[in-house]
């Protein structure tokens, strides 16, 4: 109990300052907050196996983040039949295609030594198979995206809970993160950062672009939901019933008959937005808590030790007969399919995937301040840092609002400079996520939970 | 006279813009690189600390503009720029004095270096936005054309025009003097060779009685003159827009690896490479193959490779390439 006080203080005050949001400012911001914080955490944790476990830099979350994202809506939207007759065998055609190039290229690799006549050859495969693609399935892409293109345009999904693509996002997260890993994974670690961070942005490209697949930024809007809607609460008995015992004290202190109905009415309205989002946190908290119980067995096994012993000395753990290369390739796909869960979970929370928002400020950026400042390689800390920093993210432009305020409290509302200031309110949210970031980084460079090594 | 016209539309639609971007991009790249090269780090903060120096022009342009100064046919920001560079290189020098060399004295390993300057990026673009506003801003003022489409089409009597901005003249012609300069700069004074022998070796360096803190100073100055001239060129040709700068971080980054990290001349280089490739497999050229195919061969479709959304996406698929096969870059920088 004792050594854990720090990490029990640590949420013990957070969860105390999202509780003050909700009784000062409104439950439904605080909850909107909270579940952001679950899904921010489930990034960090995502980041952290990476980063701090195995010492891997990876500023492709975004990528990752976007592809459990499309996981989403590929699962979860009724297929548009009309599409699939215009053009889906084109796109089955060009997907054929590729699986063949891909059967060639591996052929050409097994088969033959390596020289500059084999180098030469995969890439004039892989340039003719492009080309070859793009010009076989123009038409079919064409087609699709004529369909109806102000509500479909695109081939649509399967028609599945949406549930279900947290799991295939993040087998989608993993693919890429197993392509991305096979080809960088080598590099340095400042040129990992790089490369990674590039391939995120080749893949955001893809999503915008590709309107046959994701309706691109067109955005696929009203997904499917794993909660109730909040009319249908708001006209079902139960609920109605619920939230008058709920507020029965409240209530009861208006005496007027048709005044209380309007109360009532008011509060059921806004009790079923509170309650759509607590279902969320729900089923957000569960994942959150199993994907903490996992990462804290595998941190804590043969495993953990290993991936630690590689992090901080990669030589004598390859000595000592450990596979390096694997290792790496395999928590590189771990961090990357959780980071794959968070995506499909943000976009089941919104219900509407906007390829046009994601971008490496908000979600490569972001998450990497979470896990330094929280505590790199500690599964708490990491979590933690998720909470903090989405907390303050959200809460900056009110905090700096209220500082403006009182420190040019003399200067009368026309000057100037005071309302440029207010006016430039919501950008110093960088501001405080930079200097936070630095400070951190100087003066507790393990963060606020550091990692704490057990030997047990 | 059709191939001539052909050789026109191919100067005016790909040649002089990749000539103009891919300068904008190598003074970029040679910022990120002699920052590598010297410093020993990959900066995350060169989009914004670029559109840090651009801002600090664009007010004092602003400031000129409102007394009245200008410079008639040339724009004013010209005369502004050396006081947007003291102001950027100030600003390099103090952020250099608080965050990094604390680090740099701890002797911090390069992916350490990295975070920081994330959070320099952070705090710089909080400073950009909050001063000078997130949205668009065009403080070109003076002639835009040197030549004009319709003027060259009467005066050669062609049917394609030739359109020359006066900043895509200005970008190219500022570009070749201060890199000519850099490089004279870094090949014949002393201290442009004690740099290069810092970059390439810093425990002999130091042992032969070079100034590290000097050093350090003279790259952060080079730096803020590469910084500030690169970005408010782009910023006269397109427009500044604090968001677009950060996103020119990575093209920049492609070029600088491209070249051979560490690499002024191979950055410089690379600027091009990775301007002309992008432009080159986005260019739709039909019109191109009308000029040049006897009419029964002319293309129905628009001949283009690939989609101009994928501008970016051709540039990081040049990085990414090269840096699996030749990790040290075209023109061989550091071995990674």
């Amino acid at each position: 109990m004792r050594k854990n006080l720090n990490v029990i203080a640590a949420y013990s005050i957070m969860m105390v300052f999202i509780l003050m949001v909700g009784i000062f400012q409104s439950w439904n911001i605080a909850l909107s907050i909270f579940n952001l914080c679950l899904i921010s955490a489930v990034m960090t944790m995502g980041a952290n196996i990476q980063w701090g476990y195995a010492g891997l830099i990876n500023f492709g979350i975004m990528g990752y983040t976007a592809l459990g994202g499309l996981a989403a809506v590929l699962i979860s939207v009724d297929p548009v039949q009309e599409a699939w007759r215009a053009g889906g065998f084109d796109i089955l055609m060009a997907l054929w295609l590729i699986v063949v190039m891909v059967l060639v290229i591996r052929f050409i690799l097994k088969r033959f030594e390596k020289s500059k006549i084999r180098t030469y050859s995969i890439a004039a495969i892989i340039i003719s198979g492009i080309l070859l693609i793009r010009f076989s399935a123009e038409p079919g892409i064409e087609a699709i995206e004529a369909v109806d293109p102000a509500k479909t345009g695109f081939l649509g999904g399967f028609g599945l809970p949406i549930i279900f693509s947290w799991i295939v996002g993040a087998l989608f997260a993993g693919g890429l993160a197993f392509i991305v890993g096979k080809v960088a994974l080598g590099l340095r670690a400042d040129y990992l950062a790089i490369a990674t961070l590039l391939i995120s942005e080749i893949v955001i490209a893809i999503i915008k672009h590709e309107d046959w697949l994701t309706r691109g930024v067109k955005n696929v809007i009203g997904l499917k939901r794993p909660a109730p809607y909040e009319v249908d609460l708001q006209t079902t008995d139960w609920f109605i019933k619920l939230v008058e015992k709920f507020h029965s004290g409240k209530l009861s202190l208006i005496e007027n008959l048709a005044d209380r109905q309007a109360a009532l009415n008011q509060l059921v309205i806004e009790g079923s937005s509170v309650f759509v989002k607590l279902c969320y946190s729900g089923l957000f908290l569960v994942v959150v808590i199993i994907l903490l119980i996992l990462t804290q067995k595998a941190l804590y096994s043969p495993w953990g030790r290993m991936m630690r012993a590689i992090r901080d000395n990669e030589e004598a753990a390859n000595a000592m007969g450990k596979n390096v290369v694997k290792q790496h390739l395999l928590i590189f796909i771990l961090g990357s399919a959780i980071v794959g869960i968070a995506g499909a979970m943000l976009v089941t929370q919104d219900g509407l995937f906007t390829p046009g928002s994601y971008r490496p400020m908000r979600y490569t950026f972001l998450i990497w301040v979470m896990v330094i400042i929280g505590g790199s390689g500690n599964n708490f800390g990491a979590i933690l840092g998720g909470f903090v920093v989405w907390f303050l993210w959200i809460e900056a432009a009110p905090i700096s609002l209220f500082l403006i305020n009182f420190f040019t409290a003399g200067i009368p509302e026309t000057n100037a400079l005071k309302a440029h200031l207010i006016e430039s309110v919501p950008y110093f949210r960088f501001l405080m996520m930079g200097l936070g970031l630095l400070f951190i980084m100087r003066y507790r460079p393990k963060g606020i939970l550091p990692e704490k090594i057990e030997i047990k | 006279m059709d191939f001539v016209n052909a050789i026109i539309l191919l100067l005016n639609y790909i040649f002089i813009p990749a000539l103009t971007y891919g300068s904008q991009l190598a003074l970029g790249a040679i910022f990120v690189t002699l920052i590598y090269g010297i410093l020993r780090f990959a900066n995350f903060a060169t989009g914004d600390m670029m559109s840090f120096g651009t801002m600090m022009t664009i007010l004092f342009t602003w400031y000129f503009q409102s007394l009245g100064v200008s410079l008639g046919v040339l724009p004013t920001a010209l005369l502004a720029i050396p006081f947007g560079i003291i102001f950027m290189i100030l600003y390099m020098l103090l952020i250099d004095k608080f965050v990094f060399k604390y680090y740099r004295n701890q002797k911090s390993p390069p992916v350490q270096f990295a975070m920081v300057s994330i959070g320099v990026m952070f705090v710089t673009q909080a400073l950009v936005r909050i001063i000078i506003g997130p949205t668009d801003r065009r403080f070109f003022d003076g002639e835009k054309f040197i030549i004009k489409a319709r003027e060259f089409k009467e005066m050669t009597g062609l049917n394609e025009g030739l359109a020359l901005k006066s900043t895509q003249v200005l970008t190219i012609f500022v570009t070749i003097v201060l890199v000519s300069l850099l490089f004279w700069f870094l090949n014949k004074t002393k201290t442009g060779k004690s740099m290069k022998a810092y970059s390439d070796n810093e425990d002999l360096a130091l042992l032969s009685g070079i100034d590290p803190k000097k050093i350090v100073l003279v790259t952060w100055v080079i730096a803020g003159i590469l910084a500030t001239i690169g970005g408010a060129l782009y910023g006269l040709d397109k427009s500044f827009k604090p968001f677009t700068y950060f996103n020119n971080m990575l093209p920049i980054f492609a070029a600088a690896i491209v070249g051979g990290i560490g690499n002024p001349f191979g950055a410089f280089l690379g600027g091009y490479v990775i301007a002309f490739s992008e432009i080159l497999l986005t260019y739709a050229y039909k019109k191109f193959f009308m000029y040049v195919l006897p009419e029964s061969m002319e293309p129905d479709s628009l001949v283009q490779l690939l989609s101009t959304d994928y501008k970016f996406a051709v540039s990081f698929s040049i990085l990414v390439i090269v840096l699996i096969y030749r990790p040290s870059g075209i023109f061989k920088g550091k071995v990674l």
